[in-house]
């Protein structure tokens, strides 16, 4: 792929970078990334993912867009209420930039359709809001052996890791399983800054471009912890676990599995 | 005794578990929070058992979701 006159404007900031430069661009542009979840984590990053010229986007959301989602899912605006929020995002997308290919996925990922999908990717990215979402992508990447970027968010923290499967710690190295049901905090004490997931999830493209250009060192082996109120970055170094049920040394998870979804109780 | 959580150095009057640990730091939700300590994940079943020592760096490592109000 060699690119044409409008794209070495458009990406002249990129071309211009030693790092990157024309091969970098055009790298990008035969590249693609999954995001799982067009909300808030993954507004930013497909924001900039598309942006930044990378050619293939797929989206998986279930949801549609409604009120509540615009304090921080960015992508989606005042006119895309109560359509599907990979429609939405993939209209946003198209206004930002015609270059990017973007797949939609109007579905949960379900342990039944979501090794298909990553199979077709270069790098996902795990923008999901639900605990036995954010453990069977960490099982299916490391299944089918892709790249993976977690982000999570609570309140005013965030957290990422980025995980290279077999070469460096998984999420379930961290966090062995879901946590048990009813011991999920609920719903009136969860909330979260809506500036929060714009850090977190513009992290988690950093991290995919720099994978998909091979650039300087990714967040791996160590998970970063944000804290907004104290405005500090921590990273806390964390090895492969030798204990861990996926990649440890005697695996017990072998294949993919529903984890039981928590029902929020709003009363 | 003195010892690093989070980065922060505490001091403790008596030896801890890391159950007893999370209870003094106040740690409201003990289920929400994975152990570290000393560069090692700990099995949740090591919780009552592990005492912790002078110089121990324990890091809590939170589980995360995305802000949703189903978590």
């Amino acid at each position: 792929m060699s690119l044409n006159e409008t794209q070495i404007e458009r990406y002249s900031r990129h071309i211009i970078l030693e790092e990157i430069g024309g091969a970098g661009q055009e790298k990008l542009l035969a590249s693609k990334v999954l995001i799982i979840g067009a909300g808030g984590l993954g507004s930013p990053a497909l924001l900039y993912l598309a942006a930044a010229g990378v050619g293939t986007l797929g989206i998986i959301d279930g949801d549609v867009v409604d009120l509540t989602n615009l304090q921080r899912q960015v992508i989606h605006h005042m006119s895309d209420l109560g359509i599907e929020k990979v429609k939405s995002a993939k209209n946003n997308i198209k206004e930002i930039n015609p270059d990017v290919n973007v797949i939609t996925y109007h579905q949960l990922a379900k342990a039944d359709n979501i090794r298909d999908i990553i199979k077709e990717y270069d790098f996902v990215i795990d923008g999901t809001d639900n605990f036995p979402a954010k453990f069977l992508i960490n099982d299916a990447c490391y299944l089918e052996k892709k790249p993976l970027s977690h982000g999570g968010i609570l309140k005013f923290h965030g957290q990422l890791i980025t995980i290279l499967p077999d070469q460096t710690s998984c999420y379930r190295c961290i966090f062995n399983s879901p946590p048990p049901p009813g011991k999920v905090p609920s719903c009136s004490q969860v909330g979260v800054l809506g500036v929060l997931p714009g850090v977190i999830g513009t992290l988690q493209a950093t991290e995919a471009i720099k994978y998909l250009l091979n650039l300087g060192e990714l967040l791996t082996n160590k998970l970063l912890t944000y804290d907004a109120l104290k405005m500090s970055f921590r990273t806390v170094n964390i090895g492969k676990n030798p204990s861990c049920p996926l990649c440890g040394d005697k695996p017990i998870i072998t294949e993919l599995k529903d984890e039981e979804q928590q029902i929020c109780d709003l009363k | 005794m003195k010892l690093n959580v989070n980065g922060e150095q505490i001091e403790l009057r008596s030896e801890l578990s890391v159950n007893e640990l999370l209870t003094e730091q106040n740690v409201k939700m003990p289920d929400m929070v994975t152990v570290e300590l000393n560069g090692q994940i700990l099995k949740r079943t090591e919780f009552e058992d592990i005492k912790l020592n002078e110089g121990d760096n324990v890091e809590f490592l939170y589980f995360m979701g995305g802000g949703n109000v189903i978590e």
